[in-house]
């Protein structure tokens, strides 16, 4: 493993450090195949599960201004429902009047039940290196971890559904900025690779329904769970583009764009990744 | 919400997309929807080096929006290659080679122009992220071809150090919707750091040719 560089060195690195601890002869593989590995040598168990709990004790806690839990939060299957919740997002919300995914649908429950200020909710919504997960990392990750085994069923119903849906899609092919990167630059072929690691094609239902049901995840690299939202805006800064907004209509648009097409695919998130 | 007016959408440049968002959403459109470019815009926000001056698309990214199958042709086509040509610069000096040994650093670094990196640090080429070079670097990605051997299969023609130019200044000279960055053309890369990246390809003592 000689002469890495740039911004991959965080996986690199684990790479090597899996590649030596279990004897792998690491330049005959991808970056996948030693993953893959690594998922396995864990077995069922997930380090997310921890977070996932951290998420559960923060869901039934009484928090913020009024003092009240999330457990009568409305994920779209009726107020406190969260089992295959999940599933079934992004949708259109009418008490909102907007399509919300997840993080932006717990940002409006903690403004709702537990009077938290909205711009506070999601001021600070991924946790930095080393840092404890935030509530909407450990709240995504026990949310997702309740639709495990539920096929993936993102509504296209309201005509706001099918406008988010259109957003994202136009979006995926918008090339902008520097270096002219759409996310079709890197994800619209299948069987490619960037360095060692394998892209998923996201216009192909096989790999988009593998990418959707796995997020949130578990970052290896990273030591924390991080969301979809934070997948989005991860790909946007490699982009060169200017800062994904949180709870924005491309993130959201995206994110339904992405679970259309894994429709059918069982959740299986938080998953394992790099 | 969130729909496209049609309005908006007959008048966008990125036709072909713009047709079919409109064919699907135009019965929900609603007069107050917004238009594409401006839910975009409303989706981002300044940070560090990265402005919103980078939503705005010239021309070629706003016909390249659109999926492989669906890139111009023809006149279309045409006009996006001969304005790519037109703003090709050559070295000043007609020196197309640098040193390989910077050449193959800009290869390896992935770094530059995201709002994580520091503006004060060179830009990297990340040539390796999509191409095979040197023999023994393993670790390249595939979405581009292969350049194992460039020089040594090609020569050093005055014809062909004139299209490697060109390719790496603005690929879409050659393929309209190129995915590949336009390292001189956007600024991406100065002068000195393509000679040097030149010079990793057609060096017979760079790694790329053993």
């Amino acid at each position: 493993m000689k002469k890495m560089s740039g911004m991959r060195w965080p996986a690199l690195l684990a790479l090597t450090i899996m590649g030596c601890a279990s004897g792998v002869v690491v330049a005959q593989q991808s970056d996948d195949d030693i993953f893959a590995e690594y998922r396995e040598m864990f077995g069922d168990d997930n380090p997310a599960e921890l977070i996932e709990w951290q998420g559960e004790d923060l869901w039934k806690e009484a928090r913020g201004p009024k003092q009240a839990s999330l457990e009568q939060c409305d994920l779209g299957l009726g107020p406190g429902v969260v089992d295959g919740a999940y599933a079934q997002l992004p949708r259109f919300f009418a008490d909102a009047g907007r399509v919300m995914d997840l993080e932006s649908r717990l940002v409006y429950c903690m403004v709702e039940l537990q009077g938290f200020d909205k711009a506070e909710a999601a001021a600070k919504p991924y946790s930095g290196r080393g840092e404890e997960p935030s509530a909407l990392e450990a709240l995504s990750a026990f949310i997702a971890g309740r639709s495990k085994g539920t096929p993936v069923a993102v509504p296209q119903d309201h005509p706001a559904e099918r406008a988010a849906f259109e957003l994202g899609k136009q979006f995926f092919y918008l090339r902008a900025g520097p270096h002219d990167f759409s996310c079709a630059t890197c994800h619209s072929q299948s069987g490619k690779r960037i360095r060692l690691q394998a892209l998923p094609n996201l216009t192909a239902s096989e790999d988009a329904r593998k990418a959707f049901s796995t997020w949130p995840g578990y970052r290896i690299s990273q030591g924390t769970v991080r969301t979809m939202e934070w997948r989005m805006g991860d790909c946007a800064r490699q982009q060169r583009l200017p800062e994904m907004k949180f709870g924005s209509d491309v993130a959201i648009g995206l994110i339904t764009y992405l679970g259309v097409m894994a429709e059918g695919e069982p959740m299986d998130a938080p998953g394992l990744k790099r | 919400m969130r729909t496209f007016g049609w309005v908006k959408c007959v008048g966008a440049a990125v036709l072909s997309t713009a047709l079919v968002s409109c064919a699907s959403t135009a019965a929900d459109a609603q007069a107050q929807a917004p238009s594409f470019d401006d839910a975009v815009k409303s989706s981002f926000k300044e940070r560090g080096q990265a402005g919103m001056d980078r939503l705005n698309r010239n021309a070629m990214q706003l016909a390249c929006s659109v999926p492989a199958d669906q890139s111009p042709t023809g006149d279309a086509a045409k006009a996006i290659q001969e304005q790519a040509q037109a703003r090709v610069v050559f070295p000043a000096d007609g020196e197309y080679f640098g040193d390989w040994k910077a050449g193959e650093k800009i290869a390896q670094t992935g770094k530059g122009m995201q709002y994580s990196d520091d503006p004060a640090e060179p830009n990297g080429g990340n040539c390796y992220a999509c191409h095979q070079m040197a023999p023994d670097e393993i670790a390249y990605g595939t979405l581009g071809p292969s350049l194992k051997g460039y020089g040594k299969l090609r020569g050093t023609s005055d014809p062909m150090l004139q299209y490697t130019w060109t390719r790496l200044w603005n690929s879409h000279v050659y393929n309209v919707c190129s995915h590949m960055p336009r390292f001189g053309d956007a600024g991406i890369l100065t002068e000195q750091q393509l000679k040097d990246v030149m010079a990793y390809l057609f060096d017979p003592k760079s790694p790329v040719n053993q």
